[in-house]
């Protein structure tokens, strides 16, 4: 079933609309969920939230958006709403760890090669649950750009229709999600 | 050039969006800051990592709470 086919069913309330729409999508937007959410059990109830959302809001998804852009941004806002409901995460201050300059522009503490690299991680759990962990770390209006551009590789356009945000703020974001990250684990990843 | 504009535009350059001679512009800074180049080095490996950190769902799991989805999400 295409997507004007989904759409259609699922605005005449057609029960395998929604089964065609889990088969299509569900996996992605399961994924999406547990990637942010980091929890099994709370991406069921995100992606069950944004489902009973789609049934909701369908009449007013507007034709010349794309479904799955639409799909990603309602699983996200339910992710998100869920996220909130949980205990406060441990977030780093972004700006304490950005890189700091001299008054000539020389960076204040010369950067060093790392050892570690994403082949070597992928032998060593260890480092790999550090990776997570940082992420998780980084305060939610990076992570969230982060994980939709690095880890779910959409591009700077869908994530920032997914957001409601413009594509100037996402590339913003990224760029100092990434730096925050890498600041984080530079310790870990050098000799 | 200094690191603070190579740290800045990072980004772009990594993403290769850059025009040429601003590109040229960094590549020369590159070529005599081994503190940038360390810095673009683990900054390009920290986009990699995080891809590679990920733990996705078994299939299996994916398809049970899948079908738990299908079944209880209440129709209109």
């Amino acid at each position: 079933m295409n997507d004007a086919m989904l759409i259609a069913g699922l605005r005449a309330g057609d029960a395998t609309a929604f089964e065609d729409l889990l088969q299509q999508y569900g996996a992605r937007l399961l994924r999406l969920a547990r990637r942010l959410l980091n929890s099994e059990e709370d991406a069921q109830d995100a992606l069950q939230d944004a489902m009973v959302a789609v049934f909701k809001s369908i009449g007013s998804f507007e034709s010349n958006s794309m479904l799955s852009t639409w799909l990603h941004r309602i699983v996200v806002n339910a992710s998100l709403m869920k996220l909130r409901t949980k205990r406060r995460r441990e977030e780093i201050d972004i700006e304490e760890v950005l890189p700091r300059f001299q008054e000539d522009g020389h960076q204040v503490e010369p950067s060093q090669p790392w050892t570690e690299s994403a082949e070597s991680m992928l032998e060593r759990d260890e480092l790999r649950a550090l990776v997570r962990a940082s992420i998780e770390q980084l305060p939610e209006t990076y992570r969230v750009v982060l994980q939709l551009r690095d880890i779910e590789e959409m591009t700077t356009e869908e994530t920032a229709q997914v957001l409601g945000i413009t594509p100037n703020a996402v590339k913003i974001r990224l760029h100092r999600a990434r730096q925050a990250l890498r600041a984080l684990l530079d310790g870990h990843m050098r000799p | 050039m200094v690191c603070k504009e190579v740290i800045a535009f990072l980004d772009e350059y990594v993403e290769e969006s850059l025009a040429p001679a601003r590109r040229a512009q960094f590549d020369r800074h590159l070529a005599v800051c081994a503190s940038c180049v360390a810095y673009l080095a683990s900054y390009r490996e920290t986009i990699r990592m995080s891809r590679a950190a990920i733990e996705d769902l078994p299939p299996e799991v994916i398809t049970a709470i899948l079908s738990t989805i299908a079944r209880n999400t209440p129709r209109p």
